[in-house]
């Protein structure tokens, strides 16, 4: 018998949500135990700021252009490497329960595993593995999953259907007619994705998510070792959280976040001091991607839109993290607690206000790409609690788990297992994180690559339909946190700026040919 | 209006690769997630997977120009236009073209995604069978 591993995951979460990271909105005890009696990291970076790369990256231990998912819509490979699929050879009992995503949801053709599960009644299928074998789906003996509300194939969505098809409706609905993301407003304050919802809570996806994860690791013997990914569809909008919890945080109570500037000339001078696509996107001019309503326009969103949509963001934490706290107290119930290695973190975060702005897109601020990340060991392994404020990634969490797992790192991993404190971290080499985008949608291209290294962030663009190839973002952390002032042009920098982007250049990983196409919108 | 394209290079002649594109009835053996397609006149009835049924009509298939042309009538659609070419690039050597016009445009994207799986599966056919 082995160590235990419970992943859970939440979607478009930002760093500043949580208790232990400095949120004001929301209460999140379970997650703030887990960290005082754990590591927590201070500096953790997605290498995308989207779904479907950023979840691939987790699974795979694989930069996006590696594992060839550049760009949500792409499917990562049936045959992907899959550090789940590891385990399960290791003999792990494994297991996926809410949002996968590394197939695309939007298929009218039914082509996508993850969308086929429910209609067919299973929870796992024949699938390739990276080694050539069939064996379970991407490594799940039991993928039961979920998203943003109560349409589309997956289990979630059909139990709804099946056993409260009065309750559908009451969802926010994420696509308009045009099938574009939904710019209708529901709430109060007129703001984008925001709708009461008058679903019970536990009937929520949150609760139903933990629920199917009690569930599972209930069918577990008492010797079995688990590979448990329990992932949560919020606090990614639509932000329509079941009304009998809206009071938790009410809108009207809560202070505007740091990253919301108030002045509207000042907000139009710092989004001017950046690349052009900012500009564009915040007077509703350029939708570089499937990411944000098109029908939207940032410049028009008030201070009450944003304290609205904060505060449902954070009414929607307050409930992972109680449901989180189910979860551990059944751990607990087993007797298993001594040998389970809590992870928790997100995919990416979003922009809530940050500059005028919501949602996500091809904007390298730490709104997006600094994500909370606490590893809990198991008390069996005697690691103390830490706070680590070297850079880590998401590259890293695979080959954690491997190493929790007692397996050899997988030559195909491109992180290392996560350092334990901050002289490790120094003594194995973690300076760096790098983040990429890539889109192309109808006509339109962008590409970035970004490197956080010294407290500094840097981004270069490469040509595309906004950029030459000569702008650049460069950000100073120490003074300037909130990155409002973009130094890319200052001389003074100039010798960091060369040093950051050779440095960038140099560890740009390998590109998976062929280049993988787009194959829906998301 | 979106637009997806995507094309293929086949080692076989144009002749076999366009026999399979205008098979019209055959369409779920090459293009991924149909279970079924049946022709009656000009209008085809696609079946996927999940069972979902969509008509359409075939309003092109002009075999000088090796181009095929069809719309998807259903109600999601205000416009929709799939065609393929197949173009000769040597006698035992074709390059086939599948193009997707949909509005709406996202639309596009779901239709015209498939197609690049299309476009695999047609030319393991052709090369398997030349």
């Amino acid at each position: 018998m082995g160590r235990k591993i419970l992943f859970i995951t939440t979607d478009q979460q930002r760093y500043d949500t949580i208790g232990c990271n400095g949120a004001t909105f929301a209460r999140t005890p379970n997650i703030d135990s887990l960290a005082e009696t754990g590591i927590r990291y201070e500096r953790m970076h997605n290498q995308s700021v989207v779904c479907m790369p950023s979840r691939s990256t987790m699974l795979t231990g694989q930069h996006q252009h590696t594992h060839g998912v550049w760009m949500n819509g792409i499917p990562l490979p049936e045959d992907a490497p899959s550090v789940a699929a590891d385990l399960h050879t290791a003999g792990y009992k494994t297991a996926l329960v809410g949002k996968a995503h590394f197939e695309p949801f939007f298929d009218p053709f039914s082509r996508f595993t993850e969308n086929k599960l429910s209609g067919e009644g299973v929870f796992t299928l024949p699938s390739r593995q990276a080694d050539g074998t069939i064996g379970v789906h991407r490594g799940f003996d039991h993928m039961e999953l979920a998203t943003h509300g109560a349409v589309g194939a997956l289990h979630y969505a059909l139990d709804m259907n099946v056993h409260h098809p009065e309750m559908v409706g009451d969802f926010y609905r994420v696509l308009d007619n045009d099938f574009e993301v939904n710019a209708e407003s529901f709430g109060e304050t007129g703001a984008p994705q925001v709708k009461y919802n008058e679903v019970p809570r536990d009937l929520y996806h949150t609760d139903w998510v933990a629920n199917k994860t009690i569930d599972w690791l209930n069918t577990l013997g008492q010797g079995d070792d688990f590979f448990c990914w329990m992932s949560f569809p919020d606090p990614h909008h639509p932000w329509d959280p079941p009304t009998s919890e809206k009071d938790r945080v009410p809108w009207r109570d809560i202070d505007l976040p740091d990253g919301y500037i108030e002045d509207r000339s000042e907000r139009e001078r710092v989004i001017d001091g950046k690349p052009r696509h900012w500009r564009l996107w915040y007077d509703g001019n350029l939708v570089g991607n499937y990411e944000a309503p098109k029908k939207w326009v940032p410049s028009t969103m008030t201070p009450d839109q944003v304290r609205e949509v904060n505060a449902l963001n954070a009414v929607e934490v307050e409930l992972i993290d109680e449901a989180i706290g189910r979860v551990l107290a059944t751990i607990e119930a087993r007797g298993w607690t001594d040998d389970v290695d809590v992870i928790f973190t997100t995919d990416h975060g979003e922009l809530q206000g940050d500059y005028g702005l919501l949602f996500k897109g091809p904007y390298h601020t730490d709104a997006l790409m600094r994500l909370p990340l606490i590893w809990k060991p198991a008390p069996s392994a005697s690691i103390p609690s830490q706070v680590v404020t070297k850079p880590v990634s998401m590259v890293d969490l695979a080959p954690t788990f491997a190493t929790i797992a007692g397996l050899q790192v997988p030559g195909h991993m491109q992180g290392n297992p996560l350092p334990t404190d901050d002289r490790d971290a120094a003594t194995r080499g973690f300076e760096r994180s790098l983040t990429a985008w890539d889109c192309e949608l109808f006509g339109v291209c962008m590409y970035l690559r970004t490197i956080h290294r010294d407290g500094y962030t840097a981004t270069y663009y490469l040509p595309g339909t906004v950029h030459d190839g000569t702008e650049g973002e460069l950000y100073v952390h120490a003074e300037d946190p909130l990155q409002r002032t973009n130094r890319w042009d200052d001389p003074a920098l100039r010798g960091i700026r060369n040093d950051l982007i050779a440095d960038l250049r140099d560890h740009q990983p390998p590109v998976h040919d062929p280049e993988l196409p787009v194959a829906a919108p998301v | 209006m979106g637009t997806v394209r995507h094309e293929i290079v086949i080692d076989a002649p144009a002749y076999a690769a366009w026999d399979v594109v205008t098979d019209a009835g055959n369409l779920h053996t090459w293009f991924p997630g149909l279970v079924d397609s049946r022709l009656e006149d000009d209008l085809r009835t696609i079946v996927a997977d999940n069972g979902l049924e969509m008509p359409e009509r075939i309003i092109t298939n002009d075999p000088l120009l090796r181009r095929f042309q069809y719309q998807i009538e259903a109600p999601l659609f205000r416009h929709h236009l799939g065609t393929i070419d197949v173009i000769e690039l040597s006698d035992d050597q074709c390059i086939a073209v599948y193009s997707t016009d949909c509005d709406p445009s996202v639309l596009a994207l779901a239709i015209g995604g498939a197609s690049a799986d299309a476009l695999q599966n047609l030319k393991t056919m052709c090369e398997g069978a030349s």
